[in-house]
């Protein structure tokens, strides 16, 4: 670094910058973090759309099985070749491959990069009266390692064999022997990019943990943390320490494909012949298992938690009082942060795990519910006696609430081993996890973006088509996902590329019901219609950077917290002047107080 | 614009930025290498009895890498201690035997223990039993094209190889281009396959005439040298020290570096530059730390 | 680095850092020789081996790593993540043991799958 002063601790300088930067140093290869949160926001949502794709594919080959595909037949064929698509149908292996890939894409490439590395990235230093994240650069190595990973995955659908289609859990040993014809494909793709995505979270988790210790303004305790804060704290240490077993697992699993080892591998395995295959075996499946649930479970809290952060601070704001419970909220946060490392195996009952292990994950994951409960309730009671103001931001925040309520209450029985005994592996566990991850976090998404879309370019987003977003995108996600839950209890299992078709009940034979396979296809029209639905916001963001409704202040919704208190939009170094924090976050309708909202940055009144 | 506590510690906390932050990242390191030994100990507990290696790497050169990286370890902290009395010099001659240490260690372990690893083999035959031994010649026959009078012939020639070969499998004793005839394998004297012990034992008393074993094809079930594809042991050996050694590559370039070119920022800023060997010694200590627990773990085991 | 210290107490720690250097040559040492002595039970080498390598591990970081006066923030983090660790080891071994009768893995004691429940 050039700087040659140094400043007091504790005091952010705001030293005039003359270097010129060019279009590369401003936008491609900018230490801003406020850049990089737009860089990762507008790839994650680009990979958002693109994991929707997938799944508009895979809901045809569900509802119209073995048939060609509407309009973009040809297309799917022309780029992935006649084995792949033939006559433009989606055949098994490739519905296969979307299903894997759409899992790990809105996993790894949309949800997290966008939840916590995109809307952490801009609002988490803004909000602590930072001037950027410790790292800077180390941020931007992040982010260009998340790019590349994004990259790897992609191209591996143009791999010969067609991108993993083992399922975004890339179970051993299927994961290594789906594609033995080639020794690098699709699957090693698959290793390699997940390699580059854990690289990059892991140092996005080193950033936000430092800078969220290290560089609070003056003032700012823990307690006064903006709520958003607490959980993109929470997110980066699960992410910490929780991905590295998947990465040594990656690196096993790479052994395996491309080295010849048995470390997932057991002895004695056929593969459609009468001798085992020539390698050395003595691995274990559940090897992998273990790894990659250890990561895979704290992974959906890192998926939630910065949804909940999100909504947190959208309904103190448009309720405007404080939120109930702040302390409850925090330690529920450390809480479930803690806990959920240690109830990954609720993904595995059905492994032949004694019961002894089991009782023990149950015990877990039902404690783990409790933190959950709690805050949903402390958020549902802070709109009691709420002056509630309902814009865009607020109608997602709300909506968030049921929607999670649902997702959550319906893991319940997952979590109990006898009843995951019927519904393992079943539509019931995609309903539930979509409920949470789509209405639920996507929702507290929308609900940032239309938040923070006035402090990022200056001008509101429209209004009158957030509503038409809101209320099209609540309707279709439940007339997707809520029939999901019938399904699986009527027992149709998941990664079927025919939608159940095979096991179709005869009057000889038992089977699923016709009414359960049937539903494939409303659920098909309805996910469609979902993506229709979402149009009215890709045109509203695009115009609204240019033709929205200009910001009356730096201050739109009146907010208390530090983000707001910044020039729009905030230039490089955040503050006019260095923060100093005198107050709780959410001061909002105190007596007595001039006005309806006090910034936290504002001193106590000499008296 | 200036970030805070790049260099000064924040109080409340004690740390400067970039000792957090290697420690978190070390946090998630010790996660790493926790992931990797957890597998090894499920490969191992759950391995059929009798059948986990023991004794097959060499423990004179473990021992010797080990004192190598300790030594590392001491002449890191002693550099940065002296840079906290304003020693430049002393600092620049203890860095100097870290990064010779590193080296040495990375010299040792590449060039010298992975390629022995590749020429030492193991043979199970089919009648169930299996040795371990050097491979000193085969009898081959080579696959040649030959071209008499516009005539294109393929025939096949018998030759003979001396000398180890590299990283030979069960499928190079029937190759598309060379087929293998016999070998001979010189077995080795102290290991748990038994005919190696009885074997030798047999050539002290006279009772067989050379040291050397030689199997046929037909003998063989698997040929395999010592590779990541001979055993899980094997291969989660090699992960192991191959991520390790990753880590003992990167760490010693940075410390290199800062030796080196990096060194500029000592004369401007001497309390950062000190910070930043502090933190590189960090990570240093901690890919210390990891052999030590990995040598005995997989030598001594 | 926060607080300056005294060209004493640098001297000091110095000392220390030999100490330690040949404290862990001892331990290698110790480790090495481990393998002339036969235990009654291979379980009493492990123990040793893994006793004597986190003593080792424990000097390192305690003093080359100054870990014994480092800060709450760098201490909660790694009590945190050792517990993380201990826990992850202690599962899968438990999980992998504790299994129901009559369901063993060892491919010693694997038989065909066959669709007749007759043959067994």
């Amino acid at each position: 670094m050039e700087a040659t002063t140094h400043a007091a601790p504790g005091h952010a300088v705001h030293t005039a910058h003359h270097h010129e930067q060019t279009f590369w140093q401003k936008y491609i290869f900018s230490t801003d973090h406020k850049v990089i949160g737009i860089q990762y926001g507008v790839t994650a949502l680009c990979f958002l759309f693109f994991g929707y794709c997938l799944m508009g594919l895979m809901r045809w080959s569900m509802a119209y099985p073995d048939k060609p595909v509407a309009i973009i037949g040809p297309v799917l064929e022309l780029l992935l070749g006649k084995d792949a698509a033939p006559g433009g149908r989606v055949s098994a292996d490739l519905y296969n491959a979307f299903g894997a890939m759409h899992g790990t894409i809105m996993v790894f490439l949309a949800i997290v990069p966008l939840a916590f590395a995109s809307f952490g990235n801009y609002v988490v230093p803004l909000q602590i009266g930072a001037v950027d994240m410790a790292f800077p650069r180390v941020n931007m190595a992040s982010y260009h390692c998340y790019f590349l990973g994004g990259v790897v995955m992609f191209s591996s659908f143009f791999m010969p064999g067609g991108a993993a289609k083992s399922g975004w859990t890339s179970y051993s040993p299927l994961a290594t022997l789906a594609e033995r014809g080639y020794l690098v494909n699709g699957q090693t793709f698959w290793i390699l990019g997940m390699v580059l995505l854990i690289t990059s979270s892991l140092l996005g988790a080193v950033n936000f943990c430092a800078t969220i210790i290290q560089l609070r303004a003056p003032g700012m305790t823990w307690m006064r943390l903006p709520f958003f804060v607490w959980a993109q704290f929470v997110t980066a240490f699960i992410l910490l320490l929780a991905f590295p077993p998947l990465e040594a697992a990656g690196v096993m699993q790479l052994m395996d494909n491309l080295f010849g080892t048995s470390f997932f591998l057991p002895s004695g395995l056929m593969m459609g012949g009468s001798t085992p295959i020539p390698v050395s075996g003595g691995g274990s499946p559940l090897l992998w298992q273990h790894l990659f649930w250890f990561l895979g479970h704290p992974e959906v809290y890192v998926l939630i938690l910065p949804a909940m952060g999100i909504v947190a601070e959208i309904i103190a704001n448009n309720t405007r009082k404080p939120l109930y419970g702040y302390k409850s909220l925090v330690y529920s946060l450390l809480a479930i942060g803690f806990l959920s490392f240690i109830v990954w195996a609720h993904h595995m009952y059905l492994t032949g795990m004694g019961t002894k292990i089991s009782t023990f994950f149950q015990t877990t994951t039902m404690i783990i519910s409790i933190p959950s409960v709690i805050i949903l309730t402390c958020l549902f009671i802070s709109l009691w006696g709420g002056s509630i103001r309902f814009n865009t931001p607020m109608l997602f925040a709300l909506a968030f609430l049921p929607m999670f309520g649902i997702g959550g209450l319906t893991g319940l029985p997952l979590g109990f081993n006898f009843a995951d005994l019927h519904l393992h592996d079943t539509y019931y566990v995609i309903a539930h996890f979509h409920y949470v991850v789509a209405p639920g976090t996507i929702f507290g998404l929308f609900a940032g973006i239309y938040y923070w879309f006035p402090k990022i370019t200056g001008r509101y987003m429209d209004e009158r088509l957030g509503k038409i977003h809101f209320w099209l995108s609540l309707l279709f996600m439940n007339l997707v996902f809520q029939p999901m839950f019938q399904q699986g209890m009527a027992g149709m299992i998941r990664r079927m590329y025919n939608g159940g078709a095979t096991y179709l009940g005869t009057d000889s034979e038992i089977g699923l019901a016709p009414s359960t396979i049937w539903w494939n296809k409303p659920i098909s029209h309805a996910a469609w219609a979902l993506g229709l639905a979402q149009i009215p916001f890709i045109i509203n963001f695009f115009m609204s950077i240019r033709k929205g409704k200009k910001v009356e202040n730096d201050n739109p919704w009146a907010s208390s917290t530090l983000e707001w208190q910044t020039p729009t939009p905030p230039p490089h170094g955040n503050f006019d002047k260095p923060m100093e924090v005198f107050r709780m976050p959410y001061s909002y309708s105190v007596p007595g107080a001039g006005s309806d909202f006090t910034p936290q940055n504002e001193p106590e009144k000499a008296r | 614009m200036d970030i805070p506590y790049t260099v000064k510690a924040r109080p409340d906390t004690g740390l400067f930025n970039a000792k957090l932050g290697i420690w978190l990242f070390l946090a998630s390191e010790v996660m790493l290498f926790g992931g990797l030994f957890s597998s090894y100990i499920l490969l191992r507990v759950g391995a059929d009895p009798q059948t986990w290696p023991q004794g097959l790497l060499n423990i004179p050169v473990g021992t010797f890498n080990t004192a190598v990286l300790i030594t590392s370890s001491v002449t890191v902290v002693l550099g940065w201690s002296a840079l906290q009395m304003n020693n430049f010099a002393a600092y620049r001659k203890y860095q100097f035997v870290t990064i010779v240490c590193a080296a040495a260690f990375l010299v040792i372990k590449c060039g010298y223990e992975y390629p022995e690893k590749f020429k030492h083999y193991e043979v199970w035959k089919t009648d169930g039993t299996r040795v371990t031994g050097h491979i000193v010649s085969a009898d081959v026959s080579n696959r040649t094209v030959r071209v008499e009078g516009g005539v294109t012939n393929v025939v096949w020639e018998s030759g003979h190889l001396e000398g180890s070969p590299w990283l030979w499998s069960t499928k190079t004793l029937n190759g598309e281009n060379r087929k293998v005839l016999s070998l001979k394998l010189h077995p080795d004297s102290t290991h748990y396959a038994f005919p190696a012990k009885d074997h030798h034992a047999a050539v002290k008393e006279g009772n067989e005439t050379t040291h050397e074993l030689e199997f046929k094809p037909a003998d063989i079930k698997r040929l395999s040298a010592f590779v990541p594809a001979h055993s899980t042991y094997f291969a989660i050996y090699f992960t192991l020290t191959a991520l390790h050694g990753l880590h003992v590559l990167g760490g010693g370039l940075v410390i290199a570096y800062l030796w080196g070119p990096g060194a500029r920022l000592w004369k401007t800023d001497p309390q950062r530059y000190t910070n930043r060997v502090e933190v590189s010694g960090l990570f240093w200590h901690f890919v210390d730390l990891v052999w030590i627990f990995l040598f005995p773990v997989f030598y001594l085991l | 680095m926060s607080d300056t210290h005294s060209i004493d107490s640098i001297k000091k720690h110095r000392k220390i850092y030999v100490a330690v250097f040949v404290a862990l040559l001892v331990g290698t040492v110790i480790t090495v020789l481990l393998r002339m002595v036969h235990f009654s039970a291979f379980w009493i080498t492990v123990t040793i081996a893994l006793v004597v390598a986190t003593i080792k591990a424990s000097l390192v970081a305690a003093f080359f790593m100054h870990l014994s006066n480092e800060r709450k923030a760098i201490y909660s983090t790694l009590l945190v993540t050792a517990f993380f660790l201990v826990a992850m080891m202690y599962l899968f071994i438990h999980a992998r043991t504790d299994v129901p009768l009559d369901t063993e893995f060892p491919a010693s004691k694997q038989v065909p799958y066959s669709r007749s429940p007759a043959a067994k």
